[in-house]
């Protein structure tokens, strides 16, 4: 298992390649060199999963920990780069590894006619190891690298096309509302180490396996602030404000890192964290009930949109959302099993749309759109099996692990609010019935509803190979995926939960087999047939406004103006940011900047300045450019010297 | 020997004094050339009467040899004779200032020789004869040169190829500029 | 002290006041530059006349080393003097002034 950290090392290769010599390489061999980096990456990892599978069968379960450099070592302080294999890094690196491969393949066709195309794949090798660094370092700092560097790689792509307002905009606002959670990441790691002395997660675990010295309040406040970063990160309300601002990104960006990868990164920290969180009920309880609220809150916001990748990155809020109310109800692995699935059909779902948008020549309004269904046929199966999973319909990845997210909720009886288990369920189970209706509102939208633009000057197309076999791939993903966490009531093995769970058992989520007990099962599938009618009733909905009666829903929106236009704006958070902070921000910089900078300390520097020229002015006399001046001054010198030697020393 | 000595001195310092004082005071650069050669062939012959045969024998060679033709040289070469009279003396007060300094600097110099006991027989000189031919023999030099002085003597060596090449590099003519030399000679001329 | 070392010294103070006044009254880069020569010459001949004094052969060796930096100032000088003649076509020290502040 020593070799887990050449995952990182191949995209860093392809990196310095495409990096620094980018420009002046063939367009082919840049592209060759930035997938192919990232399938040794791939192959890697898969290659440790598969090794890693072989040596359970003989019994050899562990957590292999090594570490390839000394970092730091202050004190008690030692810090390594130390990378930890076991089953949650090796899931997350093989998801990551894969997605990511698929989408530089993906990104060959989708951004073969941009000029910054090497640049492009330099940024994506590096959002790539950055992102295998977080998940695979073996302690908070070096993970804390990963998660800054991933940050840095989302900044630098959404701004990709930096010549766009929009695009640099939105690139500064993730990075500063991101820099707002990572704040209070850092304190919670430095809380951590301040007071448990160690930086190392099985390290930390040992440490909290047992009892320890610090109350409950201690872990309240480090778990508190460390879900903070993952609220950053993860875009969980209320900074959830910058991910629908990122979609300005180029589309596999969006896929990836928006939406796959990245914005998991906090539900990731939060599982890999879980003995710590678990010290904390109440921050488990904010964390599942913040979960919960970010799912119903953003569901109901891509009600409403029409540009067709905010309402994808308002599904991914939402889905992130659901992965937290997993996580906070103590469902550790059911948290990680959605990621997993998710990381499929939302990617294809964005793939999807980027193959809409690169049809139809950059647009991305849905209301312009319509009937795209008979010109890209394999692009619509593609949606439309990305739409199935992500809804909930029956037997696609995404209904197995949602519906055990909401089972997990059902069951739960959280000590604190026992009822908080059905509240959450009820939400849940809201928000699936909401999902589905955007999701197939955006099918018909885009495919099947009449079409809505001058179809000689648009000329809609299917697009290329490149890019539909990436899609393909991953609709088996969406399709299959979830086959590997049956629920009890198949009668069938739960391949996925026990694995996890050899990591994530701590805690008081129940083991997976006595989760699934057999009195639950008929609870079980009654639960399974409410949220499949729901689903199936978001569906129904969706076709009857969209399909049946198409051009309803502008009386509707004239019937409920106030809601709409609640919902159209998102709720005004960004309003109310920009009236709480970056005015009075504004006002209060140009303050200092009149001030403090202008006054003060350009006042100072100009007076540095000014002595220093006046001295240069007495002075100047001196300067005659006169060799022999010069000469006579260092004659006279000497002279001057041996004088004062002489009457110094008498 | 000490008499002996002093008669042959006295007249020689006062061949290099006139040679220096004509250096400082001649007005073509070419006159000066000449005084300054006077003087280093006067210097040369009081290191004979210092028991120091060898360096009489370089400041010969090297002075009066090499660097004095490499003066002359130039000064043929890139004087032109009408430059000659419009040089002449500096300001009166650079003048004043000047002749005050070395002054100062005789005066310095004549204090500490003072003080240090210039006229002091007190003061006593190594053993006369072994001395002399201690110190007088090229040998004696030599095995100092390449044993206690043995690093500054490389460092030297070092100091003149780098000088060399720092000359050769300065005087080469402008790149793909190569009738600059000529003309040059020919203005001077 | 014995006195042809004394007048050695005398002499070479003398020599040495003779170069500071040459350097500082002449305009001619050239014959301030032969007057530098001289100051040199004047510092080595006191060198000589110690190494008589004291009997011991360093003081020659200075002198030698002296005259080694010597030549390699002389090329270099004069190399400087040359590029500036070719360059200004003049040879008034004075003229060449572009360091005035």
């Amino acid at each position: 298992m020593q070799y887990i950290h050449l995952a990182i090392l191949w995209p860093l290769i392809g990196l310095l390649v495409n990096g620094l010599f980018g420009r002046h390489l063939p367009r082919k061999l840049v592209g060759f060199v930035g997938c192919f980096s990232v399938f040794l990456s791939f192959m890697v990892s898969l290659y440790a999963f598969v090794m890693y599978l072989g040596s359970q069968t003989l019994g050899l379960f562990g957590e292999y920990e090594y570490y390839i450099l000394p970092w730091i070592e202050v004190a008690d302080l030692k810090i390594n780069y130390g990378f930890l294999v076991d089953p949650l890094s090796l899931l997350m690196a093989l998801t990551v590894s894969l997605v990511s491969f698929l989408v530089h393949v993906y990104s060959l066709g989708y951004m073969a006619d941009d000029d910054g195309y090497s640049r492009f794949f330099a940024y994506l090798n590096l959002f790539v190891a950055m992102m295998l660094t977080l998940v695979l370092a073996n302690n908070l700092v070096l993970m804390f690298i990963g998660w800054e560097g991933v940050g840095l790689s989302s900044y630098l792509l959404i701004g990709f096309w930096y010549r766009r307002k929009a695009a640099a905009d939105a690139g500064m606002k993730a990075f500063v509302v991101n820099r707002l959670g990572d704040f209070a990441f850092l304190i919670g790691i430095f809380l951590t180490f301040w007071f448990l002395h160690n930086m190392r997660f099985t390290a930390l675990r040992a440490e909290l396996s047992g009892p320890t010295e610090y109350g409950p309040y201690l872990f309240t406040a480090i778990a508190l602030f460390l879900f903070v970063g993952a609220i950053g990160k993860s875009a969980q309300f209320p900074l959830h404000v910058w991910l629908p601002d990122a979609m300005e990104g180029p589309t596999p960006v969006s896929a990836l890192i928006h939406a796959a990868t990245m914005v998991t990164a906090g539900v990731y920290m939060v599982c890999r964290l879980n003995f710590l969180f678990t010290w904390s009920s109440f921050a488990l309880l904010v964390i599942a009930f913040l979960g919960g609220f970010t799912a119903i809150f953003a569901a109901s916001i891509a009600l409403v949109q029409n540009d067709i990748k905010r309402v994808l990155a308002y599904s991914t809020i939402s889905q992130l959302g659901y992965m937290f109310l997993a996580a906070g109800l103590g469902a550790f692995w059911i948290a990680i099993f959605h990621l997993f699935t998710h990381a499929f059909f939302k990617s294809l779902l964005f793939l999807s749309a980027g193959s809409v948008i690169h049809g139809v020549r950059g647009e991305q309004d849905m209301r312009k759109m319509g009937g795209l269904a008979r010109y890209m046929p394999q692009t619509y199966w593609n949606f439309l099996i990305g739409a199935m999973a992500i809804s909930g319909i029956p037997l696609l990845a995404g209904f197995f692990s949602k519906d055990a997210i909401l089972f997990a909720a059902f069951q739960a009886k959280p000590e604190l609010i026992p009822s908080a288990g059905t509240i959450l369920w009820i939400v849940g189970i809201a928000t699936a019935l909401l999902t589905a209706f955007y999701m197939f509102r955006q099918v018909y939208m885009v495919f099947l509803t009449p079409p809505r633009f001058e179809e000689s000057e648009l000329r809609p197309h299917e697009v290329s190979w490149v890019m539909l076999v990436p899609l393909w791939l991953l609709s088996i993903g969406s399709v299959f995926g979830g086959y590997l966490a049956l629920p009890a009531l198949f009668r069938l093995p739960n391949l996925l939960g026990p694995f996890l769970q050899r990591t994530l058992a701590l805690g008081t989520e129940k083991s997976a087999e006595e989760l699934h007990r057999a009195s639950d099962l008929l609870r079980e599938g009654l639960l399974m047939g409410v949220s499949v009618v729901l689903v199936l009733a978001g569906v129904g909905l969706a076709y009857y406004l969209y399909r049946v009666r198409w051009g309803v829903t502008k009386r509707l929106k004239r019937m409920f103006a106030t809601p709409y236009r609640l919902l159209v704006n998102k709720y005004y958070v960004d309003e109310l940011y920009d009236a709480a902070v970056v005015t009075p921000g504004r006002t209060f910089a140009a303050a200092v900047d009149e001030v403090v900078d202008r006054g003060v300390v350009d006042g100072l520097v100009n007076l540095v300045a000014f002595v220093v020229g006046a001295f240069g002015q007495l002075l100047r006399p001196l300067q005659t450019g006169f060799v022999r001046n010069y000469a006579w001054y260092v004659g006279s010198g000497a002279v001057a010297l041996v004088i004062i030697l002489w009457l110094v020393r008498g | 020997m000490n008499a002996l000595e002093l008669w042959v001195f006295v007249p020689i310092g006062v061949l290099a004094v006139i040679g220096a004082a004509g250096l400082v005071a001649a007005r073509n650069p070419i006159h000066s050339a000449l005084f300054l050669l006077l003087n280093l062939l006067s210097l040369a012959a009081i290191f004979l009467i210092l028991w120091s045969p060898l360096m009489a024998a370089l400041q010969i060679i090297v002075y009066a040899g090499a660097i004095m033709v490499l003066f002359i040289f130039v000064i043929l070469f890139f004087v032109r004779p009408r430059q000659v009279h419009t040089m002449s003396y500096s300001l009166p007060l650079m003048y004043a200032l000047g002749a005050l300094l070395a002054v100062s600097v005789l005066g310095v110099v004549l204090f500490a020789l003072y003080q240090g006991g210039l006229f002091n027989p007190a003061l006593p000189a190594a053993a006369q004869v072994e001395a002399a031919t201690s110190i007088s023999s090229p040998s004696t030099l030599g095995r100092g040169l390449f044993s206690r002085y043995l690093l500054p003597f490389e460092l030297t060596s070092v100091l003149l190829l780098v000088a060399m090449l720092g000359a050769v590099v300065m005087t080469r003519g402008e790149p793909g500029d190569g009738s600059s030399r000529e003309d040059s000679a020919e203005e001077a001329d | 002290m014995e006195r042809v070392v004394a007048y050695s010294l005398i002499l070479s103070g003398v020599l040495f006041s003779m170069g500071v006044l040459g350097v500082m009254i002449r305009r001619h880069p050239l014959v301030m530059f032969m007057c530098i020569e001289l100051m040199l010459n004047a510092a080595n001949l006191a060198f000589v006349a110690f190494a008589r004094h004291v009997g011991e052969v360093s003081g020659q060796i200075y002198a030698l080393i002296v005259m080694a930096v010597a030549a390699a100032e002389v090329a270099v000088g004069l190399a400087i003097i040359v590029a500036v003649y070719r360059h200004r076509m003049d040879v008034d020290i004075d003229d060449v002034s572009s360091l005035r502040g």
